[in-house]
């Protein structure tokens, strides 16, 4: 009764048509933004994408390297000794960062610079093989001249030499290695010796963990199932899955992790794992009961490599740094801090002069036997990458 | 005049500053990753991607990761209704009964929050392990099975998120109900309302803007939240979060990773729209 009779006010239907055509106008603007969108290729050469060297001028240097993989001095954490060494005799100032965590995320970090040829300031990042290999396909690394590394020509360990990325040894250069095998905690479990038994072992269940990167978890199920993780055909990779599906859906697994699994090996909440040999080695220090095993069908060999990236401007003095740490004296210096195995030839003998104890830790210093059962996963293009990657994906669940 | 003139433009000169920042930071990279989400599916990073308008993408993610999608909002959906039932009454005698305790109480729910999001939620690997004392107690009452876990199942994935978001439904009930009149609550009273009436027919329909705002707060990250599931879930429990991670991240395929974010981002909208038609306040409805 109290509402106005609605007057035939042009008000409401006005605002309404312009509300129509404001949205449709959004529309439209959208739509046409969107339709412009699209990205160009992100793959670089040597022509498209120039980078000069001020090394002459400029003695400094910017080292980009994952966390806790430089030597430090025992009781003064902020002092690296080979680092220090070599930029007295250098002369040559390094700025070191530890702002490598995670191949993936790095990559996403620089990716957008390097695809516009633009510089990420840094002269020297470590990327693992895999990594290192996509970088270097897409034309992002600058090629090293060989006859400034010496040493590296002498003493980088045969098994690294030649590998399918870097046929020349000059793109990539190994800075530290280890294994992916298989690792257990004896105070909870007996002793895990193949792939199989931590697929399949009962008393196991739901007590393992793999390792949610692709190669190293598949290349140990291939070599398991008798097939080469350097040469396997997508028939062969897809039985391998196979296997690891039903150890995923039978709750074998409990998850697959990064460098987190450590903690709850240590802890004894997984009994056994897919391990890295790094991190085994120094879970084993504090409890014997940890061990690493290197199963008979195969283990896989990493590396970590150094790469210099397309518009550093120190490519030189890279050359110099990379060189310097091939010296059999220094590597083994470095080795008997980090740990993983060392890639240089010679430096086991220096290791005797340091910590006999650790020349003989084949988890350094593999020897001939372990060399000859480590593989190297198969170099893979971006299209058979992309597909291994979404299938491990989908039964990773991510 | 010239007063008047000035009266107009300055609102918009107020606005300015929020509307650019939402213009760069979210509106540009909204249209981005809605483009992204229609690229050609056969691109990739070396060779580019073209917009071929491929809606495609959106059933096939669909097709692909459709189970992540409806577990992250099944957690988000059980974790907020647990920090309701949870957060309602923490923040009921917060606001009504505690006195001088109130503001260390307060202070008590946001304290959590001085530590990393990412060291809580270790933290709980450690409270839920395996030899812990949560399992053994519960290994002992025979609400689990000797050789049962916590760790890595749903149950930690949802106690973990309940857990993180707690705050966020706490300090909108708080807020609402401190407001409440004790007037109208004792009038009640005397008009021989039960206290369970009372609470029904007055403490409930007056604190809604609480429930509204907190369920909100809650559902939201929570439905988008990934860290919980990756640390305290298995694959079995991973959530959409997990997979846009992994689209962007690890398998390079751009186009799926944008088409669930956008996804995700319109269901939670329609959701909330849904939410706030039924419960919002009064005045909007």
């Amino acid at each position: 009764m109290r509402d106005r009779p609605h007057p035939l006010s042009p008000r409401l239907p006005r605002r309404t048509l312009l509300r129509g055509v404001a949205g449709s106008a959004a529309l439209l603007v959208t739509g046409s933004l969107l339709g412009a969108c699209g990205t160009k290729g992100a793959r670089q050469t040597e022509a498209s994408c120039v980078s000069e060297d001020l090394s002459g001028t400029e003695k400094t240097l910017v080292f980009s390297n994952w966390p806790q993989y430089l030597d430090v001095a025992e009781g003064d954490e902020s002092r690296r000794p080979t680092l220090e060494a070599f930029q007295r005799r250098s002369g040559i100032q390094v700025s070191y960062t530890e702002d490598i965590n995670d191949n993936n995320e790095f990559f996403g970090k620089i990716r957008n610079q390097l695809a516009a040829c633009q510089p990420i300031d840094r002269d020297i990042i470590v990327l693992s093989d895999w990594m290192a290999a996509r970088v270097i396909d897409l034309g992002w690394v600058q090629r090293l001249d060989a006859g400034r590394l010496p040493n590296v020509g002498r003493n980088l360990l045969t098994s690294l030499r030649g590998r399918s990325y870097d046929p020349d040894n000059v793109l990539a250069i190994p800075w530290q290695s280890g294994l992916a095998g298989l690792a257990y905690n004896g105070r909870v479990t007996g002793e895990v010796r193949t792939v199989e038994e931590l697929l399949t072992r009962p008393d196991l269940k739901g007590r393992v963990t793999a390792l949610a990167e692709m190669r190293d978890t598949m290349g140990l199920l291939l070599a398991a199932g008798g097939h080469d993780p350097a040469n396997f055909t997508p028939a062969q990779f897809d039985e391998a899955l196979e296997k690891l599906r039903r150890a995923v859906e039978s709750g074998q697994i409990r998850r697959f992790t990064g460098n987190d699994y450590a903690a709850e090996l240590a802890r004894g909440d997984i009994a056994a794992c897919v391990a890295w040999s790094g991190d085994v080695i120094q879970l084993a220090a504090e409890d014997q009961r940890v061990r690493f095993v290197a199963p008979d069908s195969g283990v896989m060999l990493y590396s970590d490599n150094m790469l210099v990236p397309n518009r550093a401007t120190h490519r030189g003095n890279a050359e110099a740094l990379m060189d310097y740490y091939y010296e059999p004296a220094v590597a083994a210096q470095l080795a008997a801090y980090v740990n993983y195995i060392c890639p240089v030839q010679g430096a086991q003998a220096e290791m005797e002069k340091l910590d006999p104890a650790l020349a003989t830790n084949p988890l350094i210093f593999p020897d001939p036997a372990l060399l000859a059962r480590s593989k190297v996963f198969m170099a893979l293009d971006e299209t058979r990458e992309r597909e291994y990657e979404s299938k491990f994906q989908q039964v990773v669940g991510g | 005049m010239s007063r008047s003139g000035r009266g107009r433009v300055v609102p918009y000169l107020l606005l300015l500053p929020g509307l650019l920042w939402l213009v760069l930071f979210f509106l540009a990279p909204a249209v981005q990753l809605a483009a992204t989400s229609l690229y050609d599916p056969a691109g990739s990073l070396t060779s580019g991607y073209a917009m071929t308008w491929s809606f495609g993408n959106y059933p096939d993610a669909v097709a692909a990761y459709g189970a992540q999608l409806g577990r992250s909002f099944g957690y988000a959906g059980l974790a907020t209704l647990l920090a309701l039932l949870l957060g309602y009454p923490l923040a009921y005698v917060i606001a009504l009964r505690a006195g001088r305790w109130q503001y260390l109480l307060l202070v008590c729910v946001v304290a959590p929050m001085f530590t990393s999001f990412l060291v809580r939620t270790l933290a709980w690997k450690t409270v839920l392990s395996d030899g812990g004392a949560v399992v053994g107690l519960l290994r002992d009452l025979h609400l689990l099975a000797p050789d049962g876990r916590l760790l890595a199942t749903p149950a930690a994935v949802v106690t973990s998120l309940t857990y993180c978001y707690l705050p966020f439904m706490v300090l909108p009930l708080y807020a609402s109900l401190q407001r409440l009149d004790p007037r109208l609550l004792e009038a009640a009273g005397d008009l021989f309302a039960r206290p369970a009436q009372v609470f029904r027919r007055v403490t409930l329909p007056l604190s809604m803007p609480g429930v509204v705002a907190g369920t909100l707060l809650t559902f939201i990250p929570a439905t988008g939240d990934y860290v919980n599931a990756e640390l305290l879930g298995t694959p079995n429990e991973y959530m959409v979060g997990n997979v846009i991670d992994a689209a962007f991240l690890v398998r390079l395929d751009y186009p799926q990773g944008a088409a669930l974010s956008v996804l995700l981002m319109v269901a939670i909208l329609a959701l909330v729209i849904g939410w706030l038609r039924r419960a919002g306040p009064a005045e909007a409805g």
